[in-house]
Parts: C-alpha cells; structure tokens; sequence
C-alpha cells in the first residue's frame, strides 16, 4: 500500500524541561523506519541524543526586514509614527529600524513618500538535514532573537513529511517546543497525535491543562505521560482527572530518577544505555500504545 | 532597575528562582511573569488578585459592500493572513500581526479594525505584600510578544527598586521581548548537555543584544561541571550554584518554594540583586 499520508506524531509538554528530547529519543528507539524531526527550533537538543553520521545544512529565507537608505531619508518620521511595533527611533536627528523589532509588515516601506526605505530579504535561521543511525533527522537554528520561529517548524515539518513520502516511511516522530504559542501552533496543527510530557506539579498540571486546551481547539488527538510521577501522588490524581476531562489518557508514567541525565551525558537515550530499566519499558508499552492508537503499520523494535 | 530570569532550556528553574528572589526582596521588588504562555508564578505565591486587564489587538475587518476584491489587501499582508475565497475576503485572525497595513492599502476605505483580546494581565498582592503582575496569552492566539509587552508597559502598584522578569525558555522573539531593555539578566540553567547547548544559545542571544548577564546552575552534582567549565573558559560570571535535590522538588511539587527548603538562601538572593547594581 502507499503512504501519502504519514503518521505525525508530535511530543510536547506546555511547560519545558519535562523530559520531551529524552523520551522522544528513546521512542525513536522502539520504531524501526521513521523520520525525526526537531522543532523545537530556537532550542533544538535532540540530536545531542543522536549519533550524527553527517549532515547538510541549508539557509533559511523567511520574509523580509526593512533598512532606511540614508540618503534618501528626509527625516519626516512617517515610517515612526505608523510602525505598530515601536521598531523606528530618532537618535542623533537620524531615524533607524531596530532589526530586533521588525516583524516585517512593510508597511513602512509602503508609506515612505520618499521611498527611502528598503526590503531586504532576510534569513532568519538554518535547517538541517542530519543522517543518524536512527535514520535521516530534520531540524533547524533560529538566530538568537529571530521573527518566523513558526515559519521553519513549518518548514522543517513539510522537508520531514516530503522526504517520508518519497521514500515511503510511515512515521514521522516530532520533538516539538514548549509553551503554547506560535511555534506549537506551527508544530501541532494536521498532526496524527500529541504526546505531551509532563510532571505531578503545580506548574506541570496547570501548563498541561493549556496545552490539552489547544490541542482540543485544533481537534488533535492526545495522550499523556507523568514524568517524575512519585513526586506528587496528588498531582497525579489531579493529571489523571484532568486527562479524562479532555478525552485523553494517561499512557505511561515514569518515575524521578536519574538514569534519563546519565545517559543524556553519555550522548545516548535511555533505551541504549539502561535497556533493561522499568523507564525502558515504560517506554516500549508507550510505543506500543501509541502504534495502536494512530493505526500505524509498522514493525517494532521489541 | 530591571532584571529578567532567563534561559534557553525550559524547565531549569526560571520559576522557582524569580518566585524565590521575590520572597527574599518582598519589600523591595515586584515580579512579572512574562512567560505568557505558561504562567506559573502565581501557583507558588499566595496573593490576591487586584484587578485584570484584557490585552487586545487590532484585527482587521472587511465591509463587503464596500469591497470590490481588488486583492490589495492580499498582496499586502506578509504574513499570509488574508485570503481572497469565492467572492469574499477571509481574513485569519491567528496569524495577523496587526501592522495595520491593509486597512491603510486598501483603495475603497472597506477595511476597518477591530479590537480582539488576545490575553490579560492580572495584577496582584502577595501575602508579604510584593506585588505580581501575571500576562497570560489567550489559547490558539500567537502573539505572544504583545501580551509580554503590555505585561512590560503595566503601571506598578507601588514604586519599588527592582522590577523582575520571568521571561520565556528559548532565545525567539518571545525571549527578546521579555529580557530586551532589561539592565541584568540571570540566565538559569542545569549541569547537562542539554543545558549547556541551550546556555550557548542563550549566551549568544544576549551578546548580540549587549545585555550584561550572569549564570545560575541549578541541579548540580558537584561544585565543577559541564557549565563551570564553560563560564570559567568564556570568562563568564557563575552567581549561584544550587544542588540537585530531590527534597526541593518534593518542596516544588506541593507549590513550595526554594526557601522554604534552603532558607540560608535568603541572605544570597538579597546580595543577588544588589550585585546587578552597576
């Protein structure tokens, strides 16, 4: 049968540091073809889990920025005054644009009666194609502070998907970033189903509440694992109810340990280093789970 | 003076740390919780809310009797939110950034905008009588940065000497709206690899942006690690180390705090501010 559509499956956690680059590192163990890809692009960590065979990397061109040519610029401070984003500022009688500010909406350049301001194309980041033992990664750099942080989730997704497809591999497996905000967005929407990872505290349930409120919005199937879980019988309870009001399920918990840092250091998933540990299987049962429930066909490896 | 808590990784102790120094400097700081998309300060502080404030932007709507479909408006929207469908404009509120340049392009006067909540800022007193300022973005909205910035432009209750930030992981447009015209930045992060590649980026990030900064180990196993090898080799300031403990995240689990656990921490995190003071 041909794959035209891969299963998409996004791990996310609303809040950070829950564990999202270990465990998606450790499932990416348990399927045997899949494509990996990071977007969790202004922080990319997973293929610091990957043995890196060698890579490609490639510019990223997303929209535009604009620059005042000084020598056309008649100090008039139009551009000032509509500019929504207080990126324009008069210092030494000479306007300039703050390339930090810019969203680059021209309608600066626009509005200029002088035509004074350029559109210049910008590359806000890198994406990369990696070769792993654990098969081709697609990921991506941000530059510190760069607009379109969605954009190249987007990109990275698309470069993941359309490589799937040619050579018809029926996963996709995303770590994707925190929050709930622009590049989550970027990385959630069409997906097959969300992972989202978190842990039995104040923060972990409330962020995890969020993100079970957007994926509900974009209609995105989702399930759970408590990272840390014996640290709160309580908020596991609480994690549990407010799974079940959502429609979603716990799949896995694992406990607060640190076997998940020993292998990090070791620039290895947990799978690899500790392949026999309760954590290792959780996360085989969680694999196993999820293969079920996105109907996917493809072999394991048990 | 200002002071954003920091980090490129997520997870590290932003939180716990701003919500920590706010309880050493009660009287002496308020703290902002510009992290819009996951607010958590207020689950860790005990205090009462004042007043909230919804932050709105303005989106854009078309009069189709004035409309003619021209497709300006299309054309000019960089960032893809407007659409010609049939015989009808559709405008996609989720991705305008509300620039205003289509109600301004349009030949026929039939765009108009609209203010739309895109979040809220909640105002509060805490128990020991600090202030916390609260920005929480509205689910399935991406503008984050304009709740962090409004968060930011808020009146304070009360004049105090330190304002502090707890500002978004990453180093995207959410981080720079957050730690951008601060005058010190405490970058928090963990003795792991994943700590250290998110430190780096974090590092660079606030170089570019000339922001002075100091770092804080949390979680360590011993006194030298992957991240004091790294300062001490850049020539960075390492401010803090604080150890790995399962008693502090047991402490953290049932909403408690830092000092609560370690409260020989105070007298340190009262020096902390003062030592931003160039």
């Amino acid at each position: 049968m041909k794959i035209n559509k891969p299963k998409e499956l996004v791990v996310i956690s609303g809040k950070g540091g829950t564990g999202k680059t270990s465990i998606t590192a450790a499932l990416a163990q348990c399927f045997s073809t899949k494509v990996l890809a990071d977007c969790d692009v202004d922080a990319a960590d997973l293929h610091l889990l990957m043995k890196v065979k060698s890579y490609k990397e490639y510019p990223f061109i997303a929209g535009h920025i604009a620059q005042i040519n000084e020598e056309k610029c008649q100090n008039c401070g139009l551009c000032a005054t509509i500019c929504r984003f207080d990126a324009i500022t008069q210092t030494d009688n000479l306007y300039k644009i703050s390339e930090q500010s810019c969203e680059g909406c021209k309608v600066c350049v626009d509005a200029c009666p002088n035509k004074a301001i350029e559109w210049i194309e910008s590359q806000t980041g890198v994406w990369k194609e990696t070769y792993t033992e654990q098969g081709l990664m697609f990921h991506a750099r941000l530059f510190p502070g760069a607009e379109n942080s969605g954009k190249l989730v987007s990109h990275v997704r698309e470069k993941a998907k359309q490589y799937a497809v040619s050579n018809q591999i029926p996963l996709i497996l995303v770590d994707g970033p925190p929050g709930i905000g622009c590049p989550v967005i970027a990385s959630v929407t069409g997906a097959s189903a969300v992972l989202i990872v978190t842990e039995p505290t104040p923060s972990g349930h409330h962020d995890m509440k969020r993100i079970l409120s957007l994926t509900k919005h974009f209609k995105i199937p989702a399930y759970v694992i408590i990272n840390k879980a014996d640290l709160s019988d309580e908020f596991c309870t609480r994690i549990q109810e407010t799974s079940e009001q959502f429609n979603s399920i716990v799949v896995g918990k694992i406990s607060y340990n640190s076997l998940f840092t020993e292998a990090q250091l070791l620039g290895k998933s947990i799978l690899e280093v500790f392949p026999d540990s309760n954590e290792s299987k959780t996360i085989k049962s969680i694999a196993n789970v999820m293969s079920h429930k996105m109907e996917l066909q493809i072999s394991r490896n048990d | 003076m200002k002071i954003a808590i920091a980090s490129g990784k997520g997870g590290t102790g932003k939180t716990s740390l701003a919500v920590a120094l706010l309880h050493a400097n009660a009287e002496r700081a308020r703290l902002l919780d510009c992290d819009v998309e996951e607010p958590n300060c207020h689950l860790f502080l005990s205090h009462t809310v004042i007043g909230h404030k919804a932050v709105e932007l303005l989106i854009p709507q078309v009069n189709p009797n004035l409309c003619k479909l021209c497709g300006k408006c299309v054309e000019a929207c960089q960032f893809n939110a407007i659409a010609i469908a049939g015989n009808q404009v559709m405008i996609f509120n989720e991705l305008c950034h509300s620039c205003g340049g289509c109600a301004r392009i349009c030949p026929h006067g039939a765009i108009q905008e609209f203010p739309v909540k895109i979040g809220e800022l909640s105002q509060s007193r805490c128990k020991n009588e600090a202030e916390l300022l609260t920005g929480t973005l509205e689910i399935g909205h991406a503008s984050a940065p304009a709740v962090i910035k409004a968060a930011k432009k808020a009146l304070p209750l009360q004049d105090v000497p330190f304002t502090l930030i707890d500002s978004p992981p990453g180093t995207a447009c959410t981080f720079v709206a957050a730690v951008e015209d601060s005058d010190f930045v405490f970058l928090v992060t963990e003795a792991t690899p994943f700590g250290l590649n998110d430190l780096k980026l974090a590092v660079e990030a606030l170089l570019n942006m000339e922001l002075p900064f100091a770092i804080i180990v949390n979680r360590i196993q011993s006194e030298t690690n992957l991240i004091t090898d790294y300062a001490n080799q850049q020539g960075f300031p390492i401010w803090l180390q604080i150890p790995e403990d399962r008693h502090i995240a047991e402490t953290y689990a049932r909403g408690g705090n830092l000092l609560d656990v370690k409260p020989e921490l105070k007298k340190v995190l009262r020096e902390l501010l003062d030592r931003c003071q160039p």
